[in-house]
């Protein structure tokens, strides 16, 4: 049962041609990506979503047209979108507020999540005495606790250094396992969707069109060694084929 | 701060040992001599001087507030509007204080409005960019949570223009002072413009530059007010700066 659905989906700006053809589904408690190189569109397909822009084609959530934009989604922009004159406690009731929840009983929502997000003992910062994967993790603790239907993550690690991406990586996962949130995630990190996400659709460079639908079979707890890692690599090898060499001779499909 | 110590010190020497007379060019130590014997007519002057420049200046703050709120909420406005007050920054002060005095007396009033109508512009401007400048992202971010216009506004516009407000606010006040003392000498009962202007008229350089000393203290402390006032406002700009340069993990 899919909860997001696209049909068709298509937007211009002016002559620029972004997304020429986007249809995909994202079902209950399900991780899905959307992998493709930078430019392709997908930030593009992310303000469709919430309503910043307005495209072609039909947009369904649980099977109702998405006109009342942004009430099923909890977005997390490309960069963290971190306010730098909000403390991170308050970054983090910020949707809360918007949604007309008092101040306190927001930060009573939000205050235990913080161990959790390995944030204790922050709450009083500001964003710029946060490090980089701590402002991520901050950037994602507001998203998580608006409770919408669904997670819009943009490249929620991108900016990061490789370390701490891989541990990012790694404690995402582990929160999914938790959560169970349906989820959407951008990102050109090959390795990122394969070992976060149930399915990854590849995008072509733009205009963006959906050029495969992977399923990854892996056993979760994802792991970084034994059988699933060589799957893993397998996999992530033939992902980059696909990206790499835009016209592939036909063969191994995966479904 | 040793600057200014050294330009008083040649000043001192110059008119000291260069045989120029006391009455053209008096050296800082005879201008202070004489402040000090002339304080309270210079207190009593100053006094009118403050009042105008901060009623000035509260004035065309609430009117460059709440411009700029309009002009952010509807964009044609901002064209419409813009000309005009950018012409009216062309406008010369020494031609335009005289007018203003004629049509306005020579009370409280056309002191305010020339005060307001030099510090009016930079601060309208910083607040309208100081707007525009509020991440996309997070604009974006909020109208997905359910924010309208006013809810983003307040949330992030408002605070994002609050670098760019103080930036205007330091340029204004510098000119708030120069303002009212330009009305003042256009004529006026009492201010340190037609202080003076009147002792010019004596020839007393030695007073003028005493009310020259007062004004620009006066300017100095205003400025002072607002970079407190910053640090007060925007406690995050200094929690920033002194944890820059942490590493890449918690
Ligand atoms: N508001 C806009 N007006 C005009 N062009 C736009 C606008 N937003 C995006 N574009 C164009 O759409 C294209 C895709 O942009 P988008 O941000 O969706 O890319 P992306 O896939 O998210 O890239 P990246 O991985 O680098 O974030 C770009 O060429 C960009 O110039
Ligand atoms: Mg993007």
């Amino acid at each position: 049962m899919s909860r997001l659905e696209l049909r068709h989906v298509r937007k211009a700006f002016g002559g620029l041609d972004v997304l020429a053809d986007i249809s995909l589904s994202v079902g209950a408690s399900e991780f899905v990506s959307i992998l493709g190189p930078s430019g392709a569109g997908k930030s593009t397909l992310f303000q469709l979503l919430t309503g910043a822009e307005h495209g072609e084609g039909e947009m369904l959530f649980d099977g109702a047209p998405l006109d009342d934009h942004g009430r099923h989604f909890a977005f997390m922009p490309q960069c963290d979108a971190l306010m730098p004159w909000r403390r991170i406690l308050n970054n983090a009731t910020l949707g809360l507020e918007v949604q007309g929840i008092r101040r306190k009983a927001a930060r009573a929502r939000v205050a235990p999540l913080f161990a959790e997000f390995g944030l204790a003992g922050f709450e009083r910062h500001f964003p710029a005495q946060l490090s980089g994967g701590m402002r991520q993790r901050a950037a994602l603790l507001r998203t998580v606790v608006q409770e919408r239907d669904m997670l819009l993550l943009d490249e929620p690690f991108g900016a990061l250094d490789a370390l701490t991406r891989t541990a990012m990586q790694r404690w995402l996962e582990q929160m999914w396992r938790h959560h169970r949130w349906t989820a959407l995630l951008i990102t050109h990190d090959v390795r990122e969707a394969v070992f976060l996400s149930d399915r990854i659709y590849v995008l072509s460079a733009r205009p963006a069109r959906i050029v495969r639908e992977i399923k990854v079979p892996l056993p979760r707890p994802r792991s970084l060694g034994g059988d699933a890692a060589r799957q893993a690599s397998a996999l992530e090898a033939e992902i980059l084929d696909i990206i790499l060499n835009p016209n592939p001779p036909k063969g191994h499909d995966h479904d | 701060m040793i600057s200014v110590g050294l330009l008083l010190l040649v000043w001192e020497l110059c008119a000291t040992y260069s045989g120029i007379k006391p009455t053209i060019l008096p050296a800082p130590s005879r201008v202070f001599e004489q402040a000090m014997l002339n304080r309270e007519a210079l207190v009593d002057n100053a006094i009118p001087t403050i009042r105008a420049t901060l009623l000035g200046f509260a004035c065309s703050l609430s009117a460059a507030f709440a411009l700029s709120m309009l002009v952010d909420f509807f964009l044609p406005l901002r064209r419409a509007l813009f000309p005009v007050f950018i012409v009216s920054q062309t406008l010369p002060l020494v031609a335009i204080a005289p007018l203003v005095v004629l049509w306005f007396g020579f009370g409280l009033a056309p002191k305010i409005m020339l005060v307001a109508l030099v510090t009016f512009f930079p601060m309208l401007v910083a607040l309208v960019e100081g707007y525009e400048a509020t991440e996309a992202e997070i604009g974006q971010m909020l109208r997905a949570m359910g924010a309208g216009r006013w809810r983003i506004f307040v949330l992030a516009r408002l605070p994002s223009a609050l670098p760019y407000f103080f930036a205007g606010l330091r340029i204004s006040i510098t000119y708030a002072v120069v303002g009212a003392i330009f009305a003042e000498y256009a004529g006026a009962a009492k201010g340190l413009g037609i202080y003076m202007l009147n002792a010019k008229n004596n020839f007393r350089p030695d007073l003028v530059l005493a009310a020259v000393g007062v004004s620009a203290a006066l300017t100095l402390v205003l400025f002072g007010l607002t970079v407190l006032l910053q640090r007060l406002a925007m406690p995050w700009e200094r929690a920033g700066k002194e944890s820059a340069g942490k590493g890449p993990w918690r």
